[in-house]
């Protein structure tokens, strides 16, 4: 039994055990974020190979509502990913009730994201004119990547607030442990991470700061 | 066996750690906004709004993500392939560069 292999080797990678002391779950969901993240950067490089390809390159987000608005919402998701930690550790811990109280706050994180988001989007399309194919500057690539990008990652966070839904629920009541609580944190940790990259690559390199360019 | 290793958690840091990684990352975040603000030349503001990201992306995944405290041979199996492969992204930069001089003049 264990005895005998680890007389006759102590290489992890000899069989008998993990060679990443992990469970299966966690690295499953690691392996699951690093094809997102390819997903993610595809779509990142298309934007600004498309930024590249066209000089004209719109500047639509004014400094005064649009850049203050995804600050406050980097925000939102920044502190979100501060409170899944807290639920992760409070779990480790063996505090149910307490990380349940910390899973609903970041769900409440992400919430918000998503209510400012979905305004800022509105105020493109209502108040800009733009769409996924047609702009008032012309660059009907703007439109087709941005909502593609930006689509693509609220689409992650409402998949994450279903997914904390589920945890938060089942952790009340006495069934998941304290990996399942992480795996999930793990997901929700790599939304926030490609947030920070959307919003400077997007949002911050075409602020506007004054009248219209 | 080393495959139940239940009771023995592994601390991933404390309390103070979270906080001080979330305070770094609002400060970063701050930096890049207030480059915004300052309509810095492209260029430059790409830079360094890549390698803030980076910094970022890079404390969010050791402390939140707990990589600083998984083994080595994990983030030695995840990483280097997915940074070989977003790099090999790069090679179509040339195309995008080439677009604008092959459009036919208005």
């Amino acid at each position: 039994m264990s005895s005998v292999s680890v007389a006759t080797s102590s290489s992890p990678w000899a069989g008998g055990q993990s060679p990443y002391a992990t469970n299966s779950k966690k690295f499953g969901m690691w392996l699951f974020l690093i094809s997102d993240s390819l997903t993610f950067a595809a779509l990142l490089f298309a934007y600004t190979y498309s930024r590249v390809a066209n000089p004209d390159w719109p500047k639509p987000f004014q400094f005064s509502p649009s850049i203050i608005f995804s600050s406050i919402m980097t925000f939102c998701l920044l502190s979100s990913s501060l409170t899944m930690v807290m639920g992760v550790h409070a779990m480790n811990h063996g505090k149910r009730k307490s990380a349940v109280g910390w899973i609903l706050a970041t769900m409440a994180g992400g919430a918000a994201f998503v209510v400012l988001h979905m305004s800022e989007w509105m105020n493109l399309i209502n108040n800009e004119g733009v769409t996924p194919a047609h702009n008032p500057w012309n660059v009907p690539l703007f439109g087709a990547t941005f909502f593609g990008l930006t689509g693509l990652h609220m689409t992650h966070v409402i998949i994450g607030l279903i997914y904390l839904t589920i945890v938060a629920q089942a952790v009340g009541r006495g069934k998941f442990k304290a990996e399942d609580v992480e795996v999930a944190g793990l997901y929700w940790h790599f939304v926030d991470l490609v947030w920070m990259f959307i919003f400077p690559l997007v949002y911050l390199m075409s602020a506007r700061v004054g009248g219209p360019s | 066996m080393s495959a139940h290793t239940e009771g023995a958690v592994h601390e991933g840091g404390t309390t103070v750690t979270f906080l001080t990684v979330w305070i770094i990352l609002l400060i970063l975040t701050g930096v890049e906004v207030l480059l915004a603000y300052e309509q810095v030349p492209t260029l430059i503001m790409l830079t360094i709004l890549v390698g803030l990201s980076i910094i970022k992306a890079a404390l969010i995944i050791a402390y939140f993500m707990h990589m600083k405290f998984e083994r080595l041979s994990l983030f030695l199996t995840l990483f280097p392939m997915l940074i070989f492969c977003i790099v090999l992204m790069l090679i179509f930069l040339g195309d995008a560069t080439r677009i604008p001089v092959m459009r036919p003049p208005v």
